[in-house]
């Protein structure tokens, strides 16, 4: 069986006046229907792997690779408009901050539907229809009320909601999320990952979980790849993190402040050079 | 011990918006006292309110022993210095960090410029390689050493800090604490300390509050936390999350 996606040496390298900047450096990794987690600190390229996936890459980077498949097809040798037809169809992703994703000037409602009347030949009346019980399956309790709302008038967590409902709306079969719930409060984050746990599972979708927190990805994914300076240091399954050999790895996870341990000073993470060739 | 800081029945409103509605609080001098709790909690305002830099509308606020009027002098901020939770927006992105450290000397008419900066880098762990470096030339945690030789510069004795290192990784963030805590240790500094996540807290902290729509849920120490003894559901709630996501099976419904 195909995966679902399959990245071999994928290359995001922005020409600067200054010389290259290799943002991501030879990534391979393959993606059933399963959740997958990216964990690395800012600058490991994390991000820029989940946008070249999807396609978001600024124009003036250049993003190769030796395969970049999504359910068989090569999606660097499609033209934009094939590219087009998959990204928000069968492709989605969720951003950080439902803040900045959402259209501000238009009601959340009709942001959904715009999303499904773009891929799917639907009346107004269907669109809407589906829209809100999108709605409802986000758990959002006044569906009715919350469509014809602003962005600015919910909460951060009732609009990531909003923000996975538009996402999930076309049914993609692989969804990014980058870093979905850093922005909201500790409860409300773990009601939303919840929530997409739930949807991810009934609808069989394949999940690449970006995030920088390993504890939580590490509770949240079957499996975990670690990135450091654009390149895969580690790939593991969630459970196994624990016994992680690499020492990027292990000293991440032992440098966070646990509940209940007394380590004073807190271990620090001694950089080695070698882990970023 | 006297008191360094204490509060009685704080109430500060925006508008008809109640940001904090009674809330009381002691922190002894020499202790790290936390303060927790979600966005829109209050936490944030009560370490502004002592700040000076929220309305204070009902209560009173006391600094070592001096009770607080609705505006600041210049000896109370030689007292008390404040670090902000954001370095890429608390440090002015036109001036040198030497600029920057030489500011709060010159409104405070101190002298000896030249060897307080050297000292306050030293002490934060930065060389004299970055005295004229701007602050886009540093990174996030180099950033945030340098709003510490700040708030340092002027040898307060109460440090507030607002989410410290939420907006850095977590291994800068690990040697930005144990800064902390050293400085702390080597100066007798008091803390207090704003933060969402309950495991900086209970590591930075001897007792902790938790807040919640502007009031006071429990006052705990940090033992009791990490012996998970707390009394009120809200904190039980709080803990749990920083566990991470537990999946429920029972709870799947068909799609």
């Amino acid at each position: 069986m195909t995966p679902l996606l399959d990245v071999d040496d994928l290359r995001v390298t922005y020409p600067t006046r200054t010389g290259e900047i290799k943002a991501v450096r030879g990534v391979s990794f393959s993606l059933g229907r399963e959740r997958l987690g990216i964990v690395g600190e800012s600058g490991s390229g994390k991000s820029q792997t989940g946008r070249a996936i999807m396609g978001l890459t600024p124009p003036q980077a250049v993003v190769t690779a030796r395969t970049l498949a999504f359910d068989g097809k090569d999606m660097l040798k499609m033209t934009p408009r094939e590219r087009r037809a998959l990204r928000g169809k069968r492709i989605a992703m969720i951003l950080q901050d439902p803040k900045y994703s959402l259209d501000p000037v238009m009601t959340i409602g009709s942001q959904i539907v715009e999303t499904l009347r773009a891929h799917e030949n639907v009346a107004r009346a269907e669109a809407r229809d589906r829209a809100l019980s999108m709605l409802e399956a986000v758990q959002i309790r006044d569906p009715k009320r919350v469509f014809n709302l602003h962005p600015h008038e919910v909460s951060g967590g009732m609009g990531q909601r909003a923000m996975i409902a538009m996402m999930l709306i076309a049914g993609p079969e692989l969804m990014i999320a980058d870093e979905p719930t850093s922005a909201l409060d500790v409860t409300v984050q773990l009601d939303v990952l919840g929530i997409l746990d739930r949807l991810v599972s009934t609808h069989g979708m394949g999940l690449i979980f970006i995030s920088h927190d390993l504890r939580l990805v590490s509770s949240f994914c079957d499996r975990v790849v670690v990135m450091y300076a654009g390149k895969v240091v580690e790939q593991l399954p969630a459970s196994e993190l624990h016994n992680a050999e690499h020492p990027y790895t292990r000293g991440l996870l032992d440098c966070m402040p646990k509940i209940g341990a007394d380590r004073h000073p807190l271990p620090v993470l001694a950089r080695k050079a070698e882990w970023a060739t | 011990m006297s008191a360094a800081i204490s509060i009685t029945d704080l109430q500060v409103v925006y508008d008809r918006f109640h940001a904090l509605n009674g809330v009381s609080l002691e922190v002894e001098a020499g202790e790290s006292f936390g303060l927790v709790g979600e966005s829109g909690s209050g936490k944030s305002t009560l370490l502004r309110a002592v700040a000076g830099l929220a309305p204070v509308s009902a209560g009173t606020i006391s600094v070592n022993g001096q009770k607080l009027g609705p505006r600041r002098d210049k000896a109370f901020y030689r007292q008390v210095q404040m670090v902000f939770q954001d370095p890429y927006g608390s440090l002015h992105p036109r001036q040198t960090v030497d600029r920057l450290l030489q500011e709060p000397l010159a409104v405070h008419g101190i002298g000896d410029g030249e060897t307080r900066i050297q000292r306050a880098l030293d002490e934060v762990g930065l060389g004299s390689g970055f005295r004229f470096r701007y602050s886009h030339q540093l990174s996030g945690g180099q950033r945030q050493r340098v709003a510490i030789a700040r708030a340092l510069i002027l040898e307060p004795s109460i440090l507030l800090l607002d989410e410290p290192t939420s907006a850095l990784d977590a291994s800068v963030q690990a040697e930005v604490l144990n800064l902390l805590e050293e400085v702390r240790r080597a100066r007798g500094l008091t803390f207090l300390m704003v933060s969402h996540d309950l495991a900086v807290v209970t590591h930075m902290c001897g007792r902790l509050m938790v807040m919640r729509n502007g009031e006071t849920v429990e006052m705990l120490s940090a033992a009791e936390l990490a012996t998970r003894q707390a009394s009120h559901d809200y904190t039980q709630r709080l803990l749990a999350a920083s566990d991470g996501f537990v999946r429920h099976p029972g709870t799947f419904s068909p799609g």
